[in-house]
């Protein structure tokens, strides 16, 4: 298979992105009416819809911890969400380590202690895979939390990094990331520029890593921007609706 | 001074939530505008008993924990006040069962935040002859009554945590109501197909407004419900309707107000 030509003569990518450029974001919050919170997040074709319940009276009464609240995620991916249609067990060991990964970089941040004895479900549904499905994930994890009024300390805004050919790129889609690019996820804590999870797969030469973070922990920012103003307008619009 | 909703990070108070600023002097707090019930002491709340336990029940009142309703503060059956005894431990689900809706007024915290509950009053205990809507918690305000006799001749319990209860209207004179009756799980029998559809008329009323996030109380539900009249019941989920019941609905308050 000839491999396909990521990056045009003049610097452009598969998609015509610049390295440095984002795909197209949407974002909404509270889209379901039974959940606490839930979030929609499109990053170019990759969509993810995140429902959050809770905190409520923990299910499992073994688990209960009586200082803190504890976090449970799960991650499902449709089957219709990739070019070939299948089916998904829920046991699919990449869909576990991928919500534990959710999981890992929310614990710090949640607030837990504020909500003893109770239980944060956060449900994951990927609705199209586009590349960037952990990076998806975790943002709308961020702002479905903070649409059920959850308590913490700052926003997560994940975003990835990787090498394209002879440079580096964020945000890379399905075409990039699947021929054979090492690629970075990093999730970040915009006000601290803390780093709370960076997860690679494959290989990245030494020097190049510096690069890839950089540009990875400018994709957080500028993704910060975005859900930022989209929460502010969320709670401005719910404050003037309820002053009437 | 730091608030809910908030922490302190570099010695500077930092909102935790997405919310309206609240300022008391030097206290500052961040509310969080849609989020599960946080009670106080006196809250009227609407709950489902989810669990019978050992000399309490367990109900969920949409806070973060279940909220307990002990024995010792419901209103035994048998007209005097009375002490509980052996045997109303033994036939506790006589009582409340799992999935009985109760009214009921927040009386204490507990040590981890969660709420105890009493019915130690005749308008407080089990709901009968109308059906549950949930909304969400910041629309429904503290105010002087929480229960409501509306003109179409319905009911409406409007619980702080956001469960409200609509119901047939029950004449209910304090002095005289049956205690053995307070713990019955049969509808009154004469529940007319007005009743019903008027109990339903109001409950949509009252999702529609829900889904406009505006603030729910009794002269609002009358106005929306007026508002509703010129529309079948069976057309009163759709978006549009819904839409156009609220903002009449909210006109006719502002109108009100002048």
């Amino acid at each position: 298979m000839s491999r396909a030509e990521l990056l045009s003569p003049e610097g452009l990518r598969i998609d015509g992105r610049r390295p440095a450029e984002l795909r197209k974001i949407t974002s909404t919050t509270c889209v379901l009416s039974q959940a606490d919170g839930s979030a929609y997040l499109e990053h170019g074709n990759t969509k993810v819809l995140a429902a959050v319940y809770g905190p409520r009276e923990a299910r499992h009464r073994a688990l209960v911890l009586h200082d803190r609240a504890i976090l449970n995620v799960e991650l499902n991916v449709a089957p219709f969400s990739t070019g070939e249609r299948r089916r998904r067990s829920k046991n699919d060991k990449r869909l576990l380590e991928m919500a534990s990964f959710v999981k890992q970089t929310f614990e710090p941040v949640v607030i837990a202690t504020l909500y003893p004895r109770s239980q944060i479900d956060i449900y994951l549904q990927v609705i199209q895979h586009d590349g960037g499905t952990l990076q998806a994930c975790i943002n709308a994890t961020t702002m479905a939390l903070i649409d059920a009024g959850i308590a913490m300390t700052d926003y997560v805004c994940a975003c990835t990094a990787g090498w394209v050919e002879r440079e580096a790129a964020i945000d890379l889609n399905y075409i990039e990331e699947s021929s054979d690019t090492s690629e970075v996820t990093i999730a970040m804590l915009p006000k601290s520029s803390k780093i709370t999870l960076t997860q690679m797969e494959s290989r990245l030469h030494v020097d190049k890593l510096e690069e890839v973070f950089r540009l990875a922990g400018e994709g957080c920012k500028q993704m910060y921007e975005v859900m930022d103003k989209t929460i502010r307008d969320r709670a401005e619009d719910l404050a003037r609706k309820m002053a009437v | 001074m730091r608030g809910h909703g908030t922490y302190i990070e570099n010695e500077k108070v930092v909102s935790s939530v997405a919310g309206v600023v609240d300022r008391v002097n030097k206290l500052i707090s961040v509310r969080p505008l849609h989020t599960r019930y946080t009670g106080e002491i006196g809250d009227v709340v609407v709950g489902r008993i989810t669990e019978v336990a050992q000399k309490r029940w367990k109900v969920d009142v949409s806070a973060r924990q279940d909220a307990i309703l002990m024995l010792s503060s419901i209103n035994l059956p048998g007209g005097v006040q009375r002490r509980k005894q052996e045997s109303d431990e033994l036939q506790m689900r006589s009582f409340f069962m799992e999935g009985d809706l109760v009214v009921a007024e927040v009386q204490a915290f507990f040590g981890d935040g969660a709420y105890s509950l009493h019915t130690r009053s005749l308008k407080y205990g089990k709901l009968r002859n109308g059906s549950f809507i949930s909304v969400p918690p910041a629309l429904v305000q503290r105010c002087k009554s929480h229960f409501h006799s509306l003109a179409c001749g319905v009911d409406v319990i409007l619980g702080l945590n956001g469960y409200i209860w609509v119901s047939a209207h029950v004449p209910q004179n304090l002095d005289e109501i049956d205690t053995e009756l307070v713990y019955s799980n049969k509808n009154k029998e004469d529940i007319t197909p007005r009743d019903r559809e008027s109990i339903a008329r109001v409950g949509n009323c009252i999702r529609a407004l829900a889904d406009e996030f505006i603030f729910i109380n009794d002269t609002i539900i009358s106005f929306a419900y007026e508002a509703s009249l010129q529309y079948k019941l069976k057309d009163m989920n759709k978006k549009e309707i819904m839409h156009a019941i609220a903002t009449e609905a909210t006109t006719a308050v502002d109108n009100m107000k002048g």
